[in-house]
């Protein structure tokens, strides 16, 4: 339980994938101007990460590993989520039409998001279990939220202000992102059981 | 004539289309990978002979792919090179590749990669498209190894390794996560000020 606990508190805070990791930067700047996006965002890299991360660590356990073939690892696990992410949105498509409006404009984004294929990979270097591949990517995805949501709620605050002209827009944000990243380098050091 | 448009490419692909500075592809390996000049420098032609070597695929198979499944299929010319390279690098450059980590596999969701094959390589012919991967390459190479650059000689008074001034003057902060995202941001801001004239 403990491992659990120690898990998701790393994962969240102390190791987080955006200020820590330099994972999904690109929606982490591209998808944080309103809140709303931001929550949608956030929700749907969790939906997707959970998943990719357990398909690709049966199939690392499963195929890859007993057939000697851990060297296509990257082409296999790009594949799987890019097909996973397109299956994902059929299905929603069909199945359930209001979650597929909240986070249907997000799904294609998931594809080119450096972090899903980073945890994937990330869980393998590790070594981590199936379990703890599945809470690691969970809290992992509730770090990239926070991370998304904190960052939106400054960014819409930061549309009233008057900036200098080359400042505008990314650089600025950017620095804020660098002021929220030492705000985050404060719960480095933190070690649970 | 024809050498003059070649270098115009590459050109483009340098300055004006930054991908670091201008575009704002590929932001995870130029925050994560930045921390001294070197390590900076070595992402940057990693990512650009990767580029060079799928654009040069991608533009000699574009006859041959359906234009549904082209996508996939840069993907998979990508994700190959990556794997080369990642073996390569196991093979010859084991240190290097211990401190580029997971980002060399991320290479392949490096959105300028898959930028340049859609924009470039599926439309121009081989050679066009291999300066089009040196221009690119450099451009993000060259933004890479400056924010190395000015990181590490803010954080540890080094330049390259060599010493500029004492260590204990430096602000770590730079080195650290935060450190990328401000100086990034600076550095972009700077570009906007110079391209604006």
């Amino acid at each position: 339980m403990l491992t659990y606990i120690s898990i998701i508190v790393t994962a969240i805070f102390v190791n987080n994938i955006v200020f820590s990791q330099f994972l999904g930067i690109c929606p982490f700047i591209g998808v944080s101007k309103r809140l709303e996006s931001a929550v949608g965002m956030g929700a749907a890299v969790m939906f997707v990460m959970a998943l990719a991360t357990s398909v690709t660590w049966i199939l690392q356990t499963a195929v890859l590993e007993p057939l000697g073939l851990q060297f296509i690892q990257t082409i296999a696990f790009i594949l799987v989520i890019a097909s996973l992410v397109q299956m994902l949105e059929i299905v929603l498509k069909k199945v359930a039409q209001s979650l597929y409006q909240a986070l249907g404009v997000f799904l294609p984004l998931i594809t080119t998001n450096c972090a899903v294929l980073g945890v994937a990979i990330l869980v393998t270097q590790r070594g981590f279990g199936f379990m703890e591949s599945l809470v690691y990517s969970v809290s992992t995805a509730i770090g990239f939220t926070l991370a998304l949501v904190i960052f939106a709620g400054i960014r819409e605050q930061l549309q009233l202000v008057d900036v200098p002209c080359s400042m505008r827009g990314v650089p600025i944000a950017l620095i804020c992102a660098g002021l929220l990243a030492m705000a985050f380098m404060g719960f480095s050091g933190i070690k649970i059981g | 004539m024809a050498m003059n448009n070649k270098l115009r490419i590459i050109y483009d692909g340098l300055i004006a289309n930054n991908p670091t500075f201008v575009l704002l592809l590929g932001m995870c390996p130029t925050l994560g990978t930045t921390g001294s000049a070197i390590t900076g420098m070595s992402m940057g032609l990693a990512t650009m002979g990767v580029l060079v070597c799928s654009n040069m695929a991608i533009s000699a198979i574009k006859g041959f792919v359906p234009s549904k499944v082209r996508i996939p299929a840069y993907i998979i010319v990508i994700a190959t090179f990556v794997t080369v390279l990642q073996m390569l690098m196991q093979a010859y450059l084991p240190s290097l590749n211990a401190l580029l980590g997971i980002f060399i596999p991320l290479i392949v969701v490096n959105c300028i990669l898959l930028g340049r094959a859609e924009a470039f390589a599926s439309k121009h012919s081989v050679v066009d498209s291999m300066c089009d991967g040196i221009g690119t390459g450099l451009g993000f190479t060259l933004a890479l190894t400056m924010l190395g650059a000015v990181r590490e000689f803010l954080g540890t008074g080094r330049v390259f390794g060599l010493d500029v001034y004492p260590e204990r003057f430096g602000s770590l902060v730079f080195v650290l996560a935060p450190g990328a995202f401000i100086v990034l941001g600076l550095m972009i801001a700077l570009f906007n000020r110079i391209n604006r004239r």
